[in-house]
């Protein structure tokens, strides 16, 4: 699906994560974002609503989220808990399990 | 007459008649139906699968609104090992992402092997953080189960391709057994360093490379992982169409490994609790790519209506339809890919 040009990368989340077969992570996907799941591949698209959420774009804007900053964001926006963001948090003491 | 280009399974260029495409589209189906004990594909779906492979253009894709996702096997090694560009693997992944538009990427190491990096995790983990610290996409752990090199020398357990030819067969099979304790305790192991690393998977590649004692590994480690890492996903890849029985007698939930197609394995791997499925076809050199393409086709339709989980199909070189060449030619890979998707209902790549 092209991975962060379009919505790729949140697509297969839903399948490591959820086992979902791929119409059912697109569906699940789409209604995140509002859109149709024939519009999660289109790059024009995407690159407007990954900025507009924050999600990380191949040609990062400055002052845009990046790497796991983007990742808190997809965090939040699909409703899935990735293991990164989870440590993070952890290890820079911003939940209650946090050192 | 008219001729069509197309390839042998070897990667070659050869030009077939309509006839003789049709002819090897049917022999295919027809070897994958029989050896499976599966379907046929449909005349329509053959027709289809016909136009895909005689369509105009160097290259071919899927209809839109059809595209899938991929992961991948040692993906960070690509450019790293494979193709010995000076990089380190967390930055391949950023390579991966930002330039080659993957949708996920796994790290693994030079030695693609779970007993090999249970020794130096140490320095493995480190470069699954950074690599977690700046990308977006799912980063996965891979490596294989790869039980034989649990044999001595280099192991401590008795060599069974030793064993077997001097009619040694419970010795044998007494030596699998134990090679699959150590392979899922170093496969858990390295999946719960990897856990804590931030990894979002781990890819358990080549399951049943060894054999059937091989596979059973691959699923007694899934087991564990998903019992004491229930968010971490797991990818259960298989290593061929047709798990080998190096052991014979070695069973999973009821079900004999030794023999299973893509469409029962996948069946054990949903049973141990694996998130995605890597199914495989092997690529007969000596037969056409038309030949090898409906073949493949045939059991992933047979494996993608039997699995509850998502497919990814191997296409790699030697496999899912692909040509045993070390440089895949861009016209067959497509026409591969594009039949797989759209008649086999894969769920990814």
């Amino acid at each position: 699906m092209s991975g962060i040009r379009t919505a790729g990368d949140l697509v297969l989340r839903m399948q490591l994560a959820k086992s979902m077969k791929i119409d059912a992570a697109k569906q699940y996907v789409a209604d995140k974002l509002g859109v149709k799941p024939i519009d999660l591949s289109d790059s024009d698209l995407m690159a407007e609503i990954r900025a507009k959420y924050g999600f990380g774009r191949s040609f990062d804007l400055n002052k845009s989220p990046k790497g796991i900053e983007a990742k808190f964001n997809i965090a939040r926006k699909i409703g899935i808990k990735i293991n990164s963001v989870e440590l993070f948090m952890a290890r820079a003491g911003l939940n209650k399990e946090g050192a | 007459m008219s001729e069509f280009f197309t390839r042998m399974g070897d990667g070659s260029g050869v030009y077939m008649t309509a006839e003789e495409i049709r002819e090897d589209i049917l022999k295919g189906v027809k070897d994958a139906a029989d050896r499976g004990k599966i379907p046929e594909l449909t005349q329509e779906e053959m027709d289809y699968l016909y136009k895909i492979i005689t369509m105009p253009g160097n290259i071919v894709g899927v209809e839109r609104g059809r595209e899938v996702v991929s992961t991948s096997d040692s993906g960070s090694c690509k450019m790293t090992y494979h193709a010995n560009i000076a990089m380190e693997r967390s930055m391949a992944v950023l390579v991966s992402e930002k330039v080659l538009g993957a949708d996920s990427v796994d790290i693994g190491n030079m030695d693609y092997s779970y007993k090999a990096v249970k020794q130096i995790i140490h320095n493995e983990t480190p470069v699954m953080e950074l690599a977690q610290l700046n990308a977006v996409m799912p980063v996965l752990y891979g490596s294989m189960p790869n039980l034989g090199l649990y044999t001595k020398p280099d192991g401590p357990v008795e060599n069974w391709s030793e064993l077997l030819p001097l009619a040694k067969i419970d010795e044998a099979r007494a030596a699998q057994e134990e090679a699959v304790e150590h392979a899922v305790r170093d496969i858990v192991f390295v999946a719960g360093e990897m856990y804590a690393a931030g990894a979002d998977g781990i890819n358990l590649d080549t399951c049943g490379a060894s054999g059937d004692a091989d596979f059973l590994a691959g699923l007694l480690a899934t087991e564990k992982i998903k019992e004491k890492y229930p968010d971490l996903g797991v990818e259960f890849g298989a290593a061929g169409e047709f798990v080998l029985g190096m052991h014979g007698k070695i069973e999973y939930d009821g079900a004999k490994i030794a023999g299973l197609y893509p469409h029962k394995q996948v069946k054990l791997a949903e049973k141990a609790g694996a998130n995605i499925f890597g199914a495989v076809v092997n690529t007969n050199t000596n037969m056409s790519f038309p030949w090898n393409i409906a073949r493949t086709v045939t059991f992933v339709k047979a494996c993608t209506a039997a699995a509850e989980i998502p497919v990814h199909v191997n296409v790699g070189m030697g496999v899912g339809g692909i040509p045993m060449s070390e440089i895949p030619p861009i016209d067959v890979v497509t026409r591969a890919d594009k039949a797989l998707i759209e008649i086999g209902k894969a769920d990814g790549l």
